[in-house]
Protein backbone atom coordinates (compact mmCIF):
# COMPACT_ATOMS: atom_id res chain seq x y z
CA UNK A 1 0.00 0.00 0.00
CA UNK A 2 2.66 2.65 1.10
CA UNK A 3 4.54 0.91 -2.02
CA UNK A 4 1.90 2.22 -4.73
CA UNK A 5 1.48 5.73 -2.77
CA UNK A 6 5.19 6.12 -3.74
CA UNK A 7 5.10 4.92 -6.95
CA UNK A 8 2.82 7.44 -7.85
CA UNK A 9 4.75 9.90 -6.38
CA UNK A 10 7.86 9.05 -8.31
CA UNK A 11 6.08 8.65 -11.79
CA UNK A 12 4.44 12.10 -11.22
CA UNK A 13 7.87 13.36 -10.18
CA UNK A 14 9.90 12.11 -13.33
CA UNK A 15 6.57 13.67 -15.58
CA UNK A 16 7.32 16.84 -14.13
CA UNK A 17 11.29 16.72 -14.60
CA UNK A 18 10.39 15.98 -18.12
CA UNK A 19 8.02 19.28 -18.31
CA UNK A 20 10.09 21.66 -16.81
CA UNK A 21 11.72 24.53 -18.49
CA UNK A 22 14.11 25.43 -15.44
CA UNK A 23 17.08 22.77 -15.54
CA UNK A 24 17.88 23.17 -11.92
CA UNK A 25 14.45 22.45 -10.85
CA UNK A 26 14.34 19.81 -12.64
CA UNK A 27 17.90 18.30 -11.39
CA UNK A 28 16.03 18.68 -7.94
CA UNK A 29 12.81 16.60 -9.00
CA UNK A 30 15.30 14.11 -10.06
CA UNK A 31 17.26 13.80 -7.07
CA UNK A 32 13.96 13.03 -5.69
CA UNK A 33 12.93 10.32 -8.20
CA UNK A 34 16.56 8.95 -7.29
CA UNK A 35 15.70 8.47 -3.30
CA UNK A 36 12.51 7.05 -4.30
CA UNK A 37 14.10 4.30 -5.92
CA UNK A 38 15.89 3.78 -2.85
CA UNK A 39 13.41 3.54 -0.32
CA UNK A 40 12.07 1.02 -2.74
CA UNK A 41 14.89 -1.12 -3.05
CA UNK A 42 14.48 -0.96 0.49
CA UNK A 43 10.79 -2.64 0.25
CA UNK A 44 12.33 -5.50 -1.80
CA UNK A 45 15.28 -6.72 0.90
CA UNK A 46 18.38 -5.47 -1.04
CA UNK A 47 19.72 -2.98 2.00
CA UNK A 48 23.17 -3.27 -0.28
CA UNK A 49 21.84 -1.43 -3.35
CA UNK A 50 19.66 0.63 -1.10
CA UNK A 51 22.45 2.01 0.61
CA UNK A 52 24.63 2.51 -3.10
CA UNK A 53 21.26 3.83 -4.78
CA UNK A 54 20.87 6.14 -1.83
CA UNK A 55 25.03 7.79 -1.67
CA UNK A 56 26.18 7.29 -5.47
CA UNK A 57 22.99 8.28 -7.09
CA UNK A 58 20.93 10.83 -5.12
CA UNK A 59 24.11 12.92 -3.64
CA UNK A 60 26.80 12.40 -6.28
CA UNK A 61 25.14 12.73 -9.16
CA UNK A 62 23.11 15.72 -8.11
CA UNK A 63 26.36 17.25 -7.31
CA UNK A 64 27.70 16.24 -10.65
CA UNK A 65 24.55 17.82 -12.49
CA UNK A 66 24.49 21.47 -10.20
CA UNK A 67 27.92 21.95 -11.72
CA UNK A 68 27.60 21.28 -14.96
CA UNK A 69 24.68 23.33 -14.70
CA UNK A 70 26.67 26.29 -13.39
CA UNK A 71 29.41 26.06 -16.23
CA UNK A 72 26.63 26.29 -18.79
CA UNK A 73 22.65 27.75 -19.32
CA UNK A 74 20.15 27.62 -16.43
CA UNK A 75 16.81 27.67 -18.75
CA UNK A 76 16.33 25.63 -21.49
CA UNK A 77 15.23 28.04 -24.57
CA UNK A 78 16.22 31.63 -24.70
CA UNK B 1 -6.91 -4.03 -10.80
CA UNK B 2 -5.63 -7.52 -9.45
CA UNK B 3 -3.11 -6.91 -12.07
CA UNK B 4 -2.40 -3.83 -11.13
CA UNK B 5 -1.88 -4.82 -7.17
CA UNK B 6 0.30 -8.10 -7.96
CA UNK B 7 2.94 -6.35 -10.58
CA UNK B 8 3.61 -2.93 -9.02
CA UNK B 9 7.14 -3.07 -9.61
CA UNK B 10 7.10 -4.15 -13.06
CA UNK B 11 4.82 -1.31 -13.63
CA UNK B 12 6.48 1.25 -11.77
CA UNK B 13 10.44 0.14 -13.73
CA UNK B 14 8.59 0.36 -16.90
CA UNK B 15 7.42 3.53 -16.39
CA UNK B 16 10.31 5.22 -15.56
CA UNK B 17 12.26 3.59 -18.47
CA UNK B 18 9.98 4.88 -20.55
CA UNK B 19 9.67 8.26 -19.17
CA UNK B 20 13.40 8.35 -19.89
CA UNK B 21 13.65 7.36 -23.29
CA UNK B 22 10.81 9.70 -24.49
CA UNK B 23 12.96 12.64 -22.88
CA UNK B 24 16.21 10.84 -24.47
CA UNK B 25 14.08 10.73 -28.22
CA UNK B 26 11.59 14.11 -27.87
CA UNK B 27 14.11 17.07 -26.18
CA UNK B 28 16.27 19.24 -27.58
CA UNK B 29 18.64 20.71 -24.56
CA UNK B 30 21.42 18.56 -24.33
CA UNK B 31 21.32 18.55 -20.23
CA UNK B 32 18.16 17.23 -20.27
CA UNK B 33 18.47 14.55 -22.25
CA UNK B 34 21.67 13.15 -20.22
CA UNK B 35 18.56 13.48 -16.97
CA UNK B 36 16.16 11.31 -19.04
CA UNK B 37 19.67 8.90 -19.44
CA UNK B 38 19.64 8.88 -15.84
CA UNK B 39 16.18 8.22 -15.39
CA UNK B 40 16.62 4.96 -17.92
CA UNK B 41 19.63 3.63 -15.94
CA UNK B 42 17.45 4.38 -12.55
CA UNK B 43 14.39 1.85 -13.85
CA UNK B 44 16.60 -0.71 -15.67
CA UNK B 45 18.00 -1.22 -11.95
CA UNK B 46 14.71 -1.16 -10.09
CA UNK B 47 13.62 -3.47 -12.97
CA UNK B 48 16.27 -6.21 -12.13
CA UNK B 49 16.18 -5.94 -8.20
CA UNK B 50 12.46 -6.87 -8.59
CA UNK B 51 13.37 -9.56 -10.61
CA UNK B 52 14.92 -11.51 -8.20
CA UNK B 53 12.72 -11.31 -5.25
CA UNK B 54 10.56 -13.61 -3.53
CA UNK B 55 7.42 -13.50 -1.53
CA UNK B 56 8.03 -13.81 2.33
CA UNK B 57 12.40 -13.51 1.38
CA UNK B 58 14.27 -11.55 3.52
CA UNK B 59 17.54 -10.24 3.09
CA UNK B 60 20.13 -12.09 2.07
CA UNK B 61 22.75 -12.03 5.48
CA UNK B 62 23.49 -14.25 8.43
CA UNK B 63 22.58 -11.67 11.07
CA UNK B 64 21.33 -14.07 13.09
CA UNK B 65 22.30 -17.87 13.64
CA UNK B 66 19.11 -19.04 13.13
CA UNK B 67 18.23 -17.62 9.47
CA UNK B 68 17.01 -20.33 7.13
CA UNK B 69 19.06 -20.29 4.29
CA UNK B 70 16.22 -21.18 1.74
CA UNK B 71 13.98 -18.41 2.91
CA UNK B 72 16.52 -15.56 1.09
CA UNK B 73 15.83 -13.16 -1.89
CA UNK B 74 18.27 -13.87 -4.65
CA UNK B 75 21.62 -11.88 -4.13
CA UNK B 76 23.17 -12.74 -7.55
CA UNK B 77 21.08 -9.68 -9.00
CA UNK B 78 21.97 -7.30 -6.22
CA UNK B 79 25.48 -8.06 -6.77
CA UNK B 80 24.96 -7.13 -10.43
CA UNK B 81 23.21 -3.97 -9.90
CA UNK B 82 25.88 -2.87 -7.33
CA UNK B 83 28.11 -2.45 -10.01
CA UNK B 84 25.50 -0.98 -12.59
CA UNK B 85 25.00 2.07 -10.62
CA UNK B 86 28.66 2.94 -10.18
CA UNK B 87 29.34 2.90 -13.66
CA UNK B 88 26.20 4.72 -14.42
CA UNK B 89 27.27 7.66 -12.45
CA UNK B 90 30.98 7.11 -14.22
CA UNK B 91 29.26 7.30 -17.90
CA UNK B 92 26.90 10.64 -16.28
CA UNK B 93 30.17 11.83 -15.35
CA UNK B 94 31.87 11.66 -18.80
CA UNK B 95 28.90 12.61 -20.55
CA UNK B 96 28.73 15.69 -19.01
CA UNK B 97 32.49 16.90 -18.93
CA UNK B 98 31.85 16.85 -22.91
CA UNK B 99 28.73 18.84 -22.62
CA UNK B 100 30.45 21.31 -21.59
CA UNK B 101 33.41 21.58 -23.56
CA UNK B 102 30.70 21.50 -26.15
CA UNK B 103 29.52 24.71 -24.79
CA UNK B 104 32.80 26.08 -24.28
CA UNK B 105 33.43 26.12 -28.12
CA UNK B 106 29.61 26.65 -29.65
CA UNK B 107 27.89 28.80 -27.28
CA UNK B 108 24.40 26.72 -27.10
CA UNK B 109 23.29 23.54 -25.95
CA UNK B 110 20.48 22.75 -28.93
CA UNK B 111 21.22 20.05 -30.44
CA UNK B 112 19.83 21.55 -33.68
CA UNK B 113 22.12 24.34 -33.54
CA UNK B 114 25.43 22.04 -32.85
CA UNK B 115 25.89 20.52 -36.62
CA UNK B 116 28.89 21.37 -37.70
CA UNK B 117 31.11 18.48 -38.09
CA UNK B 118 34.14 19.93 -39.23
CA UNK B 119 37.45 18.04 -40.68
CA UNK C 1 6.10 16.16 -34.83
CA UNK C 2 9.01 14.58 -33.29
CA UNK C 3 6.90 13.75 -29.80
CA UNK C 4 4.09 11.80 -32.12
CA UNK C 5 6.45 9.42 -33.08
CA UNK C 6 8.51 8.96 -30.19
CA UNK C 7 5.12 8.33 -28.33
CA UNK C 8 4.55 5.22 -31.58
CA UNK C 9 7.80 4.05 -30.97
CA UNK C 10 7.42 3.97 -27.22
CA UNK C 11 3.94 1.79 -27.61
CA UNK C 12 5.37 -0.42 -29.73
CA UNK C 13 8.46 -1.11 -27.32
CA UNK C 14 5.56 -2.01 -25.07
CA UNK C 15 3.62 -4.55 -26.61
CA UNK C 16 6.88 -5.99 -28.13
CA UNK C 17 8.34 -6.24 -24.22
CA UNK C 18 5.27 -7.37 -22.81
CA UNK C 19 4.82 -10.91 -24.01
CA UNK C 20 8.60 -12.78 -22.59
CA UNK C 21 7.58 -10.31 -18.96
CA UNK C 22 4.52 -12.09 -18.42
CA UNK C 23 6.41 -15.78 -18.03
CA UNK C 24 8.18 -14.00 -14.76
CA UNK C 25 5.60 -13.70 -12.32
CA UNK C 26 6.55 -11.48 -9.66
CA UNK C 27 7.52 -13.17 -6.24
CA UNK C 28 7.74 -16.71 -7.47
CA UNK C 29 10.57 -19.33 -6.14
CA UNK C 30 13.43 -18.98 -9.32
CA UNK C 31 16.46 -20.10 -7.24
CA UNK C 32 19.04 -22.04 -8.86
CA UNK C 33 22.68 -20.95 -9.31
CA UNK C 34 21.72 -18.79 -5.89
CA UNK C 35 21.20 -21.60 -4.08
CA UNK C 36 24.63 -23.09 -4.37
CA UNK C 37 25.56 -19.23 -2.99
CA UNK C 38 23.44 -19.17 -0.42
CA UNK C 39 23.87 -22.74 1.03
CA UNK C 40 27.50 -23.08 0.79
CA UNK C 41 28.58 -19.00 1.60
CA UNK C 42 29.54 -19.78 5.26
CA UNK C 43 31.79 -22.96 4.91
CA UNK C 44 33.02 -21.60 1.24
CA UNK C 45 34.02 -17.96 2.34
CA UNK C 46 33.07 -17.56 5.54
CA UNK C 47 31.80 -14.10 5.18
CA UNK C 48 28.14 -13.24 6.95
CA UNK C 49 27.00 -10.96 3.69
CA UNK C 50 26.55 -12.69 1.17
CA UNK C 51 26.16 -10.08 -1.54
CA UNK C 52 29.99 -9.03 -0.42
CA UNK C 53 31.07 -12.86 -1.02
CA UNK C 54 29.49 -12.87 -4.70
CA UNK C 55 30.60 -9.57 -5.50
CA UNK C 56 34.74 -10.55 -4.59
CA UNK C 57 35.14 -14.11 -4.65
CA UNK C 58 32.15 -15.34 -6.84
CA UNK C 59 32.30 -13.03 -9.24
CA UNK C 60 35.46 -10.63 -8.94
CA UNK C 61 36.77 -10.66 -12.32
CA UNK C 62 33.91 -8.64 -12.93
CA UNK C 63 33.97 -5.93 -10.21
CA UNK C 64 38.15 -6.13 -11.84
CA UNK C 65 36.52 -5.20 -15.03
CA UNK C 66 34.02 -2.28 -13.38
CA UNK C 67 36.85 -0.57 -11.12
CA UNK C 68 39.05 -0.18 -14.86
CA UNK C 69 35.54 1.01 -16.20
CA UNK C 70 35.40 3.94 -13.77
CA UNK C 71 39.19 4.86 -13.88
CA UNK C 72 39.17 4.88 -17.76
CA UNK C 73 35.82 7.16 -17.18
CA UNK C 74 37.87 9.73 -14.82
CA UNK C 75 40.87 9.35 -17.35
CA UNK C 76 38.42 10.72 -19.99
CA UNK C 77 37.18 13.43 -18.53
CA UNK C 78 40.63 14.67 -17.08
CA UNK C 79 41.52 14.61 -20.59
CA UNK C 80 38.68 16.20 -22.10
CA UNK C 81 38.58 19.37 -19.94
CA UNK C 82 42.55 19.66 -20.45
CA UNK C 83 44.00 22.73 -21.08
CA UNK C 84 47.77 23.71 -21.47
CA UNK C 85 49.32 25.51 -18.48
CA UNK C 86 49.52 29.30 -20.15
CA UNK C 87 45.81 29.19 -20.82
CA UNK C 88 44.14 28.49 -17.55
CA UNK C 89 41.38 31.11 -16.88
CA UNK C 90 41.19 33.29 -13.39
CA UNK C 91 38.10 32.64 -12.10
CA UNK C 92 36.65 35.63 -11.16
CA UNK C 93 36.71 36.15 -7.68
CA UNK C 94 33.76 34.90 -5.24
CA UNK C 95 32.86 35.77 -2.04
CA UNK C 96 33.87 34.02 1.02
CA UNK C 97 31.40 31.25 2.21
CA UNK C 98 29.65 32.29 5.18
CA UNK C 99 30.78 31.13 9.04
CA UNK C 100 28.47 28.59 9.53
CA UNK C 101 29.11 27.11 6.65
CA UNK C 102 32.58 27.14 7.05
CA UNK C 103 32.47 25.39 11.11
CA UNK C 104 30.35 23.05 10.48
CA UNK C 105 32.55 22.06 7.37
CA UNK C 106 35.35 22.09 9.70
CA UNK C 107 33.63 19.75 12.26
CA UNK C 108 31.92 17.35 9.93
CA UNK C 109 34.48 16.25 7.45
CA UNK C 110 36.33 13.90 9.85
CA UNK C 111 32.80 12.94 11.07
CA UNK C 112 31.83 12.08 7.25
CA UNK C 113 35.48 10.31 6.82
CA UNK C 114 35.09 8.07 9.66
CA UNK C 115 31.83 6.61 8.69
CA UNK C 116 32.57 6.27 5.73
CA UNK C 117 36.13 4.09 6.44
CA UNK C 118 33.31 2.11 8.85
CA UNK C 119 31.56 1.47 6.20
CA UNK C 120 33.57 -0.17 3.87
CA UNK C 121 36.15 -2.06 6.32
CA UNK C 122 32.92 -3.80 8.07
CA UNK C 123 32.05 -4.81 4.35
CA UNK C 124 31.51 -8.70 5.10
CA UNK C 125 29.86 -8.49 8.32
CA UNK C 126 27.20 -5.41 7.91
CA UNK C 127 25.27 -4.34 4.51
CA UNK C 128 27.66 -1.81 2.91
CA UNK C 129 31.50 -2.52 1.37
CA UNK C 130 33.61 -0.63 -0.73
CA UNK C 131 31.29 1.26 -3.26
CA UNK C 132 29.01 2.75 -0.30
CA UNK C 133 31.73 3.92 1.35
CA UNK C 134 33.86 5.20 -1.48
CA UNK C 135 31.16 7.54 -2.29
CA UNK C 136 30.34 8.58 1.37
CA UNK C 137 34.29 9.79 1.34
CA UNK C 138 34.12 11.59 -1.52
CA UNK C 139 30.94 13.69 -0.64
CA UNK C 140 32.69 14.70 2.43
CA UNK C 141 35.59 15.87 -0.10
CA UNK C 142 33.10 17.40 -2.23
CA UNK C 143 31.99 19.47 0.95
CA UNK C 144 35.15 20.84 1.75
CA UNK C 145 35.61 22.14 -1.88
CA UNK C 146 32.33 24.23 -1.65
CA UNK C 147 33.20 25.66 1.57
CA UNK C 148 36.71 25.67 3.11
CA UNK C 149 38.14 27.82 0.61
CA UNK C 150 41.89 27.43 1.81
CA UNK C 151 42.56 23.85 1.56
CA UNK C 152 41.98 23.11 -2.11
CA UNK C 153 41.75 19.60 -3.24
CA UNK C 154 45.40 18.34 -4.49
CA UNK C 155 44.09 16.42 -8.34
CA UNK C 156 47.94 15.23 -7.70
CA UNK C 157 47.66 13.30 -4.96
CA UNK C 158 44.26 11.64 -5.43
CA UNK C 159 45.16 10.46 -8.52
CA UNK C 160 48.26 8.94 -6.84
CA UNK C 161 46.15 7.26 -4.04
CA UNK C 162 43.87 5.64 -6.42
CA UNK C 163 46.82 4.36 -8.58
CA UNK C 164 48.22 2.66 -5.14
CA UNK C 165 44.83 1.06 -4.54
CA UNK C 166 44.34 0.22 -7.76
CA UNK C 167 47.51 -1.86 -8.16
CA UNK C 168 47.15 -3.02 -4.52
CA UNK C 169 43.91 -5.03 -5.79
CA UNK C 170 45.40 -6.81 -8.77
CA UNK C 171 48.64 -7.67 -6.56
CA UNK C 172 46.38 -9.74 -3.99
CA UNK C 173 44.77 -11.35 -6.89
CA UNK C 174 48.14 -12.37 -8.74
CA UNK C 175 49.23 -13.58 -5.29
CA UNK C 176 46.37 -15.94 -5.16
CA UNK C 177 47.33 -17.10 -9.28
CA UNK C 178 51.17 -17.04 -7.39
CA UNK C 179 50.43 -19.89 -4.34
CA UNK C 180 47.15 -21.48 -5.67
CA UNK C 181 45.53 -22.32 -8.67
CA UNK C 182 43.57 -19.70 -10.27
CA UNK C 183 43.71 -15.89 -10.19
CA UNK C 184 41.96 -14.16 -6.84
CA UNK C 185 42.28 -17.44 -4.70
CA UNK C 186 41.03 -17.00 -1.31
CA UNK C 187 44.71 -17.53 0.38
CA UNK C 188 43.97 -15.96 4.00
CA UNK C 189 42.26 -17.79 6.45
CA UNK C 190 38.66 -18.07 6.96
CA UNK C 191 38.65 -17.35 10.65
CA UNK C 192 35.39 -17.71 12.81
CA UNK C 193 31.73 -15.98 11.16
CA UNK C 194 31.04 -12.61 12.82
CA UNK C 195 34.64 -11.62 13.32
CA UNK C 196 36.65 -8.30 12.08
CA UNK C 197 39.46 -10.52 10.87
CA UNK C 198 37.45 -13.54 8.83
CA UNK C 199 36.79 -13.74 5.36
CA UNK C 200 39.66 -14.49 4.24
CA UNK C 201 40.62 -11.96 0.98
CA UNK C 202 37.64 -9.85 1.42
CA UNK C 203 38.55 -7.10 3.73
CA UNK C 204 41.71 -6.47 1.89
CA UNK C 205 40.26 -5.95 -1.42
CA UNK C 206 37.12 -3.92 0.06
CA UNK C 207 39.58 -1.76 1.72
CA UNK C 208 41.25 -1.20 -1.49
CA UNK C 209 38.31 -0.90 -3.51
CA UNK C 210 36.80 1.95 -0.96
CA UNK C 211 40.18 4.19 -1.15
CA UNK C 212 39.89 4.01 -4.82
CA UNK C 213 36.45 4.57 -5.72
CA UNK C 214 36.60 7.80 -3.32
CA UNK C 215 39.75 9.27 -4.55
CA UNK C 216 38.55 8.72 -8.56
CA UNK C 217 34.98 10.50 -7.40
CA UNK C 218 36.78 13.13 -5.27
CA UNK C 219 39.24 13.90 -8.32
CA UNK C 220 35.69 13.75 -10.76
CA UNK C 221 34.30 16.61 -8.59
CA UNK C 222 37.74 18.48 -8.43
CA UNK C 223 38.37 18.50 -11.81
CA UNK C 224 34.86 19.27 -13.07
CA UNK C 225 35.08 22.76 -10.31
CA UNK C 226 38.54 23.53 -10.95
CA UNK C 227 39.59 23.14 -14.64
CA UNK C 228 37.21 24.82 -16.86
CA UNK C 229 35.31 28.77 -15.70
Amino acid sequence: MVAMVLIVIMLIAALVAAALKDLLGAVVVATLVSLITAILFYFLQAPDVAMAEASIGAALETVIFVIAIRKTERFEDK
Amino acid sequence: MNFLYANTYYIAAFGLIFIGLYIVMAKRNLVKVIIGLSFVDSGINLLLISIGYIKGGTAPIFSRPDISPLKMVDPVPQALVLTAIVIGVAVLALALSLVVRLYQEYGTLDIRKIRGLKW
Amino acid sequence: MRKIIALILLAMLLWGISKPISNIPFGMNKINVAKHYITKDISETGAANVVTSVVVLYRGFDTLGEVTILFIAAIGLASILYLPKKRVPDNPPVEDSSLILRTGCRFLFPLILLFGTYIFVHGHLTPGGGFQGGAIIASGFALMSLSCKERILSTVRLGVVESLAGLTFVTVGLIGLATGGYFLLNFLPKGTLNMLFSAGIIPVIYVAIGFKVGSELAGIIGNLMERTQ
